[in-house]
């Protein structure tokens, strides 16, 4: 049975389109114009692309499948809860001006919520292309790539640069709400591509490499919550650094400087969340170092 | 005789099953308005449609949102009103409360403009889509308007005051500030399906 191999997801890349290992869930077994397609498999959600209304309006159904490890009444109970707790958030932070999905739907008996489909990549993968092609530029000049750490210093960094202000910006946004994540990394951020002449004019005048263009939208709030705790506050950036150091090492220096200022920009509250961050630091330095 | 005009756009919704077909209708300037809502209040079952006072609604999306959804409670036989009809005006709603859905979101006596749809469930029914577009247009008294975003804003159907108390977006300050009107109507457009989705949630 399809309970079994729940525990140990196949890589999302290895899912053929046409075949889907596990059985749709109720809400897509009726016609769609397109079939729906399998995204990402989770430990505790599955995401489908798929259309909501019409063909012409695409959405993303996220889908939290009973779990048979689990009592089926308390299981049922968290599944409920999670939907939720997910869709209130993202209501919340969309009246708010905080840039993720729309709502579409829900269901929480049924363990799915409908949401609009944000195009573009997550911004971890637009960040590692941009790190893999600049350090291909590196080394055809000649330079060693992997030695040198990206700073932002450089003419050619501004792209990044401009990016962690604005990733920075949007978590000084959800916060500013009063809205903690529980799971920033970059792959819960998606980097939607500006709207025809709709990007900020930035400066450039030569051909420009659009690879980190785009908005940032926060997404995947299943372990969000509401707090005003500068505490929970600053575990959140701290989390986000940690993932950052972890997928794009290279870049880490840069990371913590640009992303505080933008944090700043958006948020009159940041320095005393910042300063929290520095003990956040500390005891995880700590920990480090004993364990 | 020249073909009659019509006045229903027939649309299948994603999602639902084949059985179900959904037909549309925007009328402006109606006169009798008071004369449906009476056939409604009788429970006149020739008059079982979904008669929505176009003044409360800011898109077709919308309206298609709450035709999904009073289908898909139909489909698990859950529904709390007569029909699916009536299923379709308090899904409109972003609460519960049945009696304060139908008095903002279904026909008055006094609407103006009207949205009306009808569902129909093969093979249960015997109605045709063109039988319904005579029915509408012997009975109706107002302008047919296609049931597009580019009509409700042209005929300026939408009683925006009136969408952003019912769906509470009155204290959302920031969209004052937006500059770019459709954009500022795409947002808006977006909270209201957030309402809808969280009703009674
Ligand atoms: N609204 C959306 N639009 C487009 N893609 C999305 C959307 N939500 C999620 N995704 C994609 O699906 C992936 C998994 O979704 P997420 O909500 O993060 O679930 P999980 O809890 O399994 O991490 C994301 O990394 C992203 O690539
Ligand atoms: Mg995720």
């Amino acid at each position: 049975m399809a309970a079994a191999v729940i525990e140990e997801p196949p890589s999302s890349s290895s899912i053929p389109k046409d075949e889907h290992e596990f059985p749709l869930p109720a809400v897509l077994t009726y016609p769609s114009s397109t079939p729906p397609t399998l995204v990402t498999q989770g430990a505790e959600a599955r995401l489908y692309q798929t259309t909501y209304l019409l063909p012409s309006i695409p959405s993303a159904l996220k889908y939290r499948p009973p779990k048979p490890w689990r009592h089926p009444v308390l299981d049922a109970r968290l599944t409920r809860h999670r939907i939720l707790a997910e869709a209130r958030i993202l209501v919340k932070c969309r009246r708010e001006g905080v840039p993720v999905p729309a709502v579409y739907a829900a269901d929480e008996s049924a363990g799915w919520l409908m949401m609009e489909w944000i195009g573009g990549v997550p911004a971890r993968v637009g960040i590692n292309e941009w790190l893999r092609r600049r350090k291909e530029t590196e080394e055809a000049q000649g330079n060693e790539g992997d030695a040198t750490p990206v700073t932002g210093d450089k003419e050619e960094d501004k792209d990044l640069v401009a990016l962690m202000r604005r990733i920075g910006s949007a978590v000084g946004r959800m916060h500013k709400v009063g809205i903690v994540h529980g799971d920033l990394t970059t792959s819960n951020m998606m980097l939607r591509p500006w709207e025809e002449g709709k990007g900020p004019s930035n400066g450039h005048t030569v051909a420009h490499d659009p690879l980190l263009d785009g908005d940032i939208v926060i997404i995947d709030f299943g372990l969000a919550s509401q707090s005003s705790s500068d505490e929970d506050r600053a575990v959140d950036l701290y989390v986000l650094e940690r993932a950052f150091a972890s997928t794009h090492p290279r870049a880490e220096g840069l990371f913590s400087a640009v992303l505080e200022s933008g944090y700043r920009e958006a948020f009159k509250q940041a320095s005393v969340v910042l300063k929290k961050l520095e003990e956040v630091r500390m005891r995880g330095r700590k920990r480090s170092m004993i364990g | 005789m020249a073909s009659p005009t019509k006045v229903l756009e027939t649309i299948q919704l994603e999602h639902v099953p084949s059985t179900h077909t959904v037909h549309i209708g925007v009328f402006k300037d109606v006169e009798n308005s008071e004369f449906l809502h009476q056939q409604l209040l009788s429970r006149n079952a020739e008059f079982e449609y979904a008669f929505i006072d176009a003044s409360s609604v800011t898109s077709r999306f919308q309206v298609l949102a709450a035709i999904y959804k009073a289908i898909t409670i139909q489909l698990s036989g859950a529904m709390k009103t007569p029909n699916i009809h009536s299923e379709i005006v308090c899904s409109l709603s972003p609460n519960n409360n049945i009696s304060e859905a139908y008095r903002r979101f279904g026909i008055t006596p006094s609407s103006k403009h009207l949205i009306i749809a009808k569902v129909l469930i093969t093979p249960q029914t015997t109605l045709t889509p063109s039988a319904l577009n005579e029915h509408l247009l012997a009975h109706v008294k107002g302008m047919p308007v296609p049931f597009t975003d580019e009509a409700l804003q042209a005929e300026q159907l939408t009683d925006w005051a009136k969408v952003r108390k019912y769906y509470k977006l009155n204290n959302v300050g920031w969209l004052d500030g937006v500059k770019d009107e459709t954009e500022k109507r795409r947002e808006m457009e977006v909270l209201v399906l957030g309402g809808m989705a969280l009703r009674g949630l």
